[in-house]
């Protein structure tokens, strides 16, 4: 009887919702790794907007690189810093499940919105034709923008190479 | 295309936007920083796909692929540049860099 009530558009403003809200905790938070759970919720209300746009392979690629790559880089880091000191120190004490509660409670809501919009045909015949294929974006990629994905693959190997450089040990080199 | 108006995509675009600026500017913690330029990238990526879908153009998606690129480039160098930071003054407050050298 919800998805009765439901149509894109709010969905829409509701997905949206939670991405402000989540995105306000992430940049509000004290703890590092809270900020980057509130974080991971952030990009996917925004995958799950992207998917009501009518751009799935969009919303596919966001939650694949963004939340699935670029988080766990940030994990990783996060990890090598020891937690950080200084960022526990300010940080509640009370280390229960009662801190993760509002990450997951807004990344349910989104998985709730995700089942009304696929157990629903209407509104799946309504994405459904004004989706943007992944055929198109192929196609633009190798044509008209192929010297932009020529610059992006240069863009990815001086990352890569600014990396290894700068995180590789001490010993082997002088100051920076 | 789809049933939400432009208008209501940019407010949306320009809401995360705007509290991603305010992140960069307002912290000290570089981390929290680098957190809030990604969420700046993902608004930019919003309003880009918005417009796309409002035209009903593939270019939108397309400048969404390079943010993404852009983004993958930045969270690596920007992350190694955190680590060399951590290893050399222990502390990931910014204002510990506001000495040049040379």
């Amino acid at each position: 009887m919800l998805a009765n009530f439901a149509s894109i558009d709010s969905l829409f403003y509701l997905a949206g919702l939670i991405a402000v809200i989540a995105s306000l905790k992430v940049v509000t938070g004290n703890n590092t790794v809270h900020a980057l759970l509130y974080l991971v919720v952030s990009l996917l209300a925004v995958a799950v907007c992207f998917y009501l746009m009518g751009a799935p392979f969009a919303a596919g690629l966001e939650v694949i690189v963004y939340a699935g790559a670029i988080l766990v880089l940030f994990v990783f880091a996060v990890l090598m810093f020891g937690l950080g000191e200084d960022e526990t120190a300010n940080a509640p004490q009370n280390k229960t499940v009662a801190n993760m509660f509002g990450a997951m409670l807004l990344a349910f809501a989104l998985l709730i919105e995700i089942v009304i919009i696929i157990n629903n045909g209407d509104m799946q015949q309504n994405l459904q034709a004004n989706v943007i294929d992944s055929k198109a974006v192929g196609i633009m990629l190798y044509g008209p923008y192929l010297l932009a994905v020529e610059i992006a693959s240069f863009l990815l190997l001086a990352g890569l190479l600014a990396g290894y450089h700068y995180a590789k040990p001490d010993v082997t080199r002088g100051p920076l | 295309m789809t049933s939400i108006p432009l208008f209501h995509l940019l407010i949306l675009s320009s809401l995360l936007f705007a509290i991603g600026f305010i992140g960069v500017v307002a912290r000290k913690n570089t981390l929290f920083m680098l957190m809030s330029l990604e969420v700046m990238l993902n608004a930019v990526g919003v309003a880009f796909i918005g417009a796309g879908s409002v035209w009903q153009q593939a270019d939108g998606q397309v400048m969404f692929i390079l943010i993404l690129t852009l983004a993958a480039a930045e969270v690596a160098v920007g992350l190694a540049l955190l680590i060399r930071m951590q290893k050399k003054y222990r502390s990931l407050d910014i204002d510990v860099l506001n000495q040049m050298k040379g």
